[in-house]
């Protein structure tokens, strides 16, 4: 089996593109055999992510690349899955220092993290070499239970010191 | 040629309260426009906020943190916040946020009216 991707997409860190990005997602999964809800939830996840690296990697600068991999995962008795890696050129963070915000705390932002980890059963970031970072997710059509928060990395929010990378 | 506006919205008053509809998908490009609509609403002082999320097919967190703003500036103005009309779909996004509980929800407009003003 191939390491490559089926499926990849290079994007500049141009919001625009964000809609196209999110409806490709939910289409490839829906043909992959997630539910409806599961379909808006993984395009959820990879909007959020994206969002992020546009404003927080990025600084909001339009002209930043992205890459994002899609890899359909065979049946292992959780049904069917997806593998998404996100991929960008961006400023790095210590992925240590990246935290979701309590939602006991009701104000505007920081939720994306949260997102992501709720919905997809896989978060990891991780430096890419001497230059961006790379978010890993996974989800199955049957997501079995989530593994401790140590071993699911706590995907966080890309917040570092000075909130580089936070909030969404 | 100039952009397409990103979402839909139609603002309106009623009953003291003042409505604004909303249509499309409300991702980060999106929420400000929303944004700016529903500071429009505000600043005709109305006791009643509803904002009616029927047409909106896609909600992401700058759109929920659009709406925690306006929760905000209820709060500040006294006047109340209801939201209606979200589909099965923007309700689980609230609910994985956490955030189906801090707003008051009714299924449509009507239904939005009739809430107590008090909060």
């Amino acid at each position: 089996m191939s390491d490559k991707p089926d499926l990849r997409v290079e994007l500049v860190s141009n919001p625009q593109y964000l809609s196209g990005v999110r409806e490709m997602v939910s289409q490839v999964s829906r043909r992959l055999g997630f539910s409806d809800l599961q379909c808006s939830q993984l395009a959820l996840a990879v909007d959020e992510a994206l969002a992020n690296v546009m404003k927080h990697g990025y600084d909001r600068q339009p002209d930043g690349r992205i890459w994002l991999d899609l890899t359909p995962l065979p049946d292992n008795g959780h049904g069917v899955g997806v593998k998404i890696v996100i991929e960008d050129e961006a400023k790095q963070i210590d992925p240590l220092l990246i935290k979701g915000r309590d939602l006991e705390d009701i104000r505007p932002g920081g939720l994306g993290v949260h997102i992501i980890r709720e919905v997809m059963d896989y978060a990891v970031y991780e430096k890419r070499g001497d230059k961006g970072m790379r978010l890993t997710m996974m989800k199955r059509q049957a997501s079995p239970p989530k593994p401790g928060s140590q071993a699911c990395a706590d995907p966080g929010e890309r917040r570092g010191a000075g909130d580089a990378h936070g909030g969404s | 040629m100039a952009a397409r506006e990103p979402i839909s919205v139609r603002l309106e008053q009623r009953e003291g309260a003042a409505i604004v509809s909303v249509g499309g998908e409300i991702g980060y490009q999106e929420a400000p426009a929303l944004r700016n609509w529903i500071r429009q609403a505000y600043d005709k002082k109305p006791e009643k906020l509803v904002i009616d999320l029927a047409g909106v097919s896609y909600m992401a967190t700058p759109g929920l943190a659009t709406l925690v703003e306006a929760l905000q500036i209820a709060k500040k103005t006294r006047a109340r916040l209801v939201l209606c009309g979200l589909n099965d779909r923007v309700r689980a996004v609230f609910e994985i946020a956490r955030l189906d509980t801090v707003f008051v929800l009714a299924p449509n407009i009507e239904q939005a009216l009739e809430t107590k003003n008090e909060s």
